[in-house]
């Protein structure tokens, strides 16, 4: 019985980081790229945790885990916000489809300059002097 | 059955990476290929993870901790990289 149960929170945890490897190729934005790779790393990896604790129940393996858990609980919410405000200063192209785009510095330019800066921050920047 | 499962989970988790490494070629952006790369090491670890349940060796999951917390300072550096070449 809780053979099966790790089992089937092993195949959860692998189901949703293969998810997120196909959001991560398919998705048209960096920003819905990013919730995609996000969600794999918190509820993925809790579930090969929770599954691998549960197959080993041993003290050295469940406080592991766990200890792992509420790290990762932390460190992911703080890099996925600090990339994507990276993201949203540089200029990153926002995906045609999008119906509310709430990023100040780009309607403070005014216009649609938002691909404007984008075609910068791609590609003009590295052959550039700075 | 549960190293089945595990063998399983392993090739899921090696075909994400395969995935993630095309839009890590592939990228428009830096910060695509910022995401791209936090992903690798997102997979990398839960890889150590189910290695540790594999061989029932607790240290593996020391290694996990320890590539986590690195990926997480190398994902702040590069956030920290893109914002400063903009200016």
């Amino acid at each position: 019985m809780i053979d099966w149960l790790s089992s089937a929170l092993l195949l959860a945890g692998a189901t949703l980081a293969l998810l997120a490897g196909v959001g991560v190729l398919r998705m048209p934005d960096v920003f819905t790229r990013m919730q995609a790779s996000t969600k794999a790393s918190t509820l993925g990896l809790g579930c090969l945790l929770a599954g691998v604790a549960l197959k080993n129940p041993e003290s050295s393996f469940v406080i592991r885990a766990m200890s792992m858990a509420a790290f990762l609980l932390l460190t992911t919410a703080v890099a996925a916000h600090v990339i994507a405000r990276a993201a949203a200063r540089s200029g990153a192209p926002i995906w045609k489809g999008t119906l509310v785009d709430e990023r100040p510095a780009v309607a403070a330019d005014g216009g649609d300059s938002g691909k404007d800066r984008s075609a910068n921050a791609c590609c003009d920047a590295p052959p550039g002097p700075s | 059955m549960p190293n089945v499962s595990m063998l399983i989970v392993l090739a899921m988790l090696t075909v994400a990476a395969g995935l993630t490494f095309i839009r890590l070629v592939k990228g428009p952006t830096l910060p695509d290929r910022v995401i791209a790369i936090d992903l690798i090491g997102v997979l990398m670890v839960c890889v150590l993870v189910v290695m540790a349940g594999l061989t029932a060796e607790a240290a593996f999951l020391d290694v996990a901790m320890v590539v986590a917390l690195i990926s997480f300072v190398g994902t702040v550096a590069y956030a920290r990289y893109i914002e400063r070449e903009r200016s």
